[in-house]
């Protein structure tokens, strides 16, 4: 990478509607009675995320994000909040694995799929920050999978 | 060597020797490199001192007979002299390494896991880099014995009452960093070193932040073992120290095995090499050794005490700078004679991560994280900070351009 880092990129990275869901957080906090929550964390900076799902009628009927990290991670956890309520378990599935191919830059982002979450195609760029927006969308790849193992096992 | 004059050394001047630092950046404008704690910048002189070995002597060290490969030999070990000789320490007890890392893992490994039982206590601080606390954690989960953290108190220094508490009968070993890569805290290494005596203990001081910016002198502190790392002196990586008091290498069984640190090996057994090469398993970083031993003459014609009179009045600018940024809450102690130069900060409203992003945009390198402390950090009640560190090539311009970029990021976040 060429030396001085991002220069005009600033902006590219940082885009307007990741500042607006990082200064106003949607969906954030916990649910009482989730139907799956897990507790994810960030090795390289320690950032922690707490995701909860509610499932009615194999529907994400709500989803909400706690934890505290920096602006990628937060806008991230909202912009998820918001485009993966109501999908089917199986969708939202395809939404995290088809996010999660954008930001390893293997994918082309589609914005009637990834909603507001479009806007952090620019953080692929920053291999260092890709796990940052990552982080509380794996999260609920996992509550997900938790959610199936314990209702399979008649939980 | 130090002596030349009690002038300060002139930063600038000496950033024209740093390839890295004297180019400037794409846009035209100067890179503002302050993660020195992480690692050095590197003078032309290394780099040369490197390559000319690569390209006139390039030869295995020790056994060969031929001209060029003693001529290798010579290079490697005056490399050597020269460390001994910066941290006042015999050289036949100074032990070439991987890194501070692995002098310390050395230690863990050759004494601890032989001589550590159910019911003893190692002591660290709560500062420890991780280099200084997971070897020990590793050991104790072999032998049984406990890892036991000494806190800190609210500005930065170790609770030296609590250590005093510790430290005792059960106390095998104390664990000490210097100077504190996260809080830039200066550590009474001779005082906790005596104290661990007292107590029948060993002691092992982590010097990788100090033996870069100030005078060190291994025999006054008088640790059983006092590790650092090259790169982070100028020297390149690839290449630590372990300093160990001489008669304890000698008691010691070696650490890893094979070529070079034996004396005879049959189908019964081996016997070991003299110290220092006993622990000086395979061939050695020989290049490293080399330009290590550069950085240290560089260092010596600069002077230990005048790299740290430059850091004291950089400190005193840093502390200044960063008062003036809203929002900004400095970790460590603010007393410029009880602290280096390296600053863990935080801004209201905006996360480290994006500090550190934020000022890459403005060419000014600062590191964001948990600086290998999580304990620390943990104790403190942060996840991460944004650390900025200086060094000898440190000017007030890259302070200055700090500070700038710390307010414009604030009010960029939107959090002013
Ligand atoms: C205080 C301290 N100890 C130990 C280390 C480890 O150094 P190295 O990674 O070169 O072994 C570091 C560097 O990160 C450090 O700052």
């Amino acid at each position: 990478m060429v030396r001085g880092g991002l220069m005009g990129g600033l902006d590219d990275l940082y885009q307007q509607l990741i500042l607006d869901h990082y200064r106003n957080r949607r969906g954030r906090g916990r649910i009482d009675g989730a139907s799956a929550s897990v507790h994810e964390h960030n090795p390289v900076c320690g950032d922690e995320c707490y995701l909860d799902i509610l499932v009615v009628d194999g529907r994400i009927a709500d989803i909400r994000a706690d934890g505290d990290g920096c602006s990628i991670s937060q806008a991230a956890a909202s912009m998820l909040t918001e485009v993966a309520k109501d999908k089917e378990l199986g969708e939202a599935l395809d939404l995290v694995e088809h996010f999660r191919l954008v930001m390893h830059g293997d994918a082309e982002p589609d914005e009637d799929i990834l909603g507001d979450a479009v806007a952090l195609e620019g953080v692929a760029k920053y291999p260092v920050r890709v796990k940052c927006a990552l982080l509380s969308w794996l999260a609920l790849r996992d509550c997900i999978a938790d959610y199936r193992e314990t209702t399979a096992m008649g939980g | 060597m130090g002596n030349s004059t009690h002038t300060a050394l002139d930063a600038t001047a000496l950033r024209a020797e740093f390839p890295l630092l004297a180019t400037p950046r794409p846009d035209g404008g100067a890179v503002h490199y302050l993660d020195s704690a992480a690692t050095s910048q590197k003078p032309q002189r290394v780099l040369d001192a490197m390559d000319a070995y690569y390209r006139e002597t390039n030869a295995n060290v020790h056994r060969g007979v031929y001209e060029m490969a003693a001529e290798a030999t010579e290079r490697f070990e005056a490399g050597r002299d020269a460390v001994a000789r910066l941290v006042n320490h015999p050289r036949e007890a100074t032990v070439f390494t991987k890194n501070a890392t692995e002098a310390i893992n050395l230690v863990a490994w050759a004494w601890g896991v032989r001589e550590l039982r159910e019911g003893d206590e190692i002591v660290v601080s709560m500062m420890e880099h991780h280099s200084n606390t997971v070897p020990w954690q590793i050991v104790a989960g072999i032998t049984g014995a406990t890892v036991r953290f000494c806190p800190v108190t609210p500005g930065g220094e170790i609770d030296m009452d609590a250590l005093r508490g510790m430290v005792g009968g059960r106390t095998r070993m104390v664990a000490v960093v210097h100077v504190s890569n996260t809080l830039g805290t200066i550590n009474p290494v001779e005082e906790i070193v005596a104290m661990a005596h007292e107590a029948g203990a060993l002691t092992m001081v982590d010097a990788t932040q100090s033996v870069p910016h100030m005078p060190v002198d291994a025999t006054a502190i008088g640790s059983d073992f006092l590790a650092f790392t090259g790169h982070k002196m100028c020297g390149p990586t690839g290449i630590g120290v372990l300093a160990a008091a001489p008669g304890r290498l000698e008691a010691m069984e070696p650490f890893l095995g094979g070529g070079e640190m034996i004396s005879d090996v049959t189908t019964e057994g081996s016997t070991w090499n003299d110290i220092p090469w006993k622990f000086e398993a395979g061939t050695p970083p020989i290049a490293e050794a080399v330009g290590l031993g550069e950085a240290v003459r560089f260092m010596e014609e600069i002077g230990p005490e005048r790299i740290r009179a430059h850091e004291k009045v950089v400190a005193q600018s840093m502390l200044d700078a960063l008062d003036e940024v809203p929002g900004l809450t400095i970790y460590g102690p603010r007393d410029v004679e009880r602290r280096g130069a390296s600053f863990s900060f935080s801004l209201d409203g905006v996360h480290p991560h994006d500090i550190g992003q934020f000022l890459d945009s403005k060419g000014v390198c600062v590191r964001a994280g948990h600086h290998c402390t999580k304990p620390l950090l943990r104790s403190m009640g942060v996840q991460s900070t944004a650390r900025a560190s200086a060094y000898l090539y440190t000017t007030d311009d890259d302070v200055i351009a700090l500070r700038d970029a710390l307010v414009e990021c604030r009010e960029w976040f939107g959090a002013a």
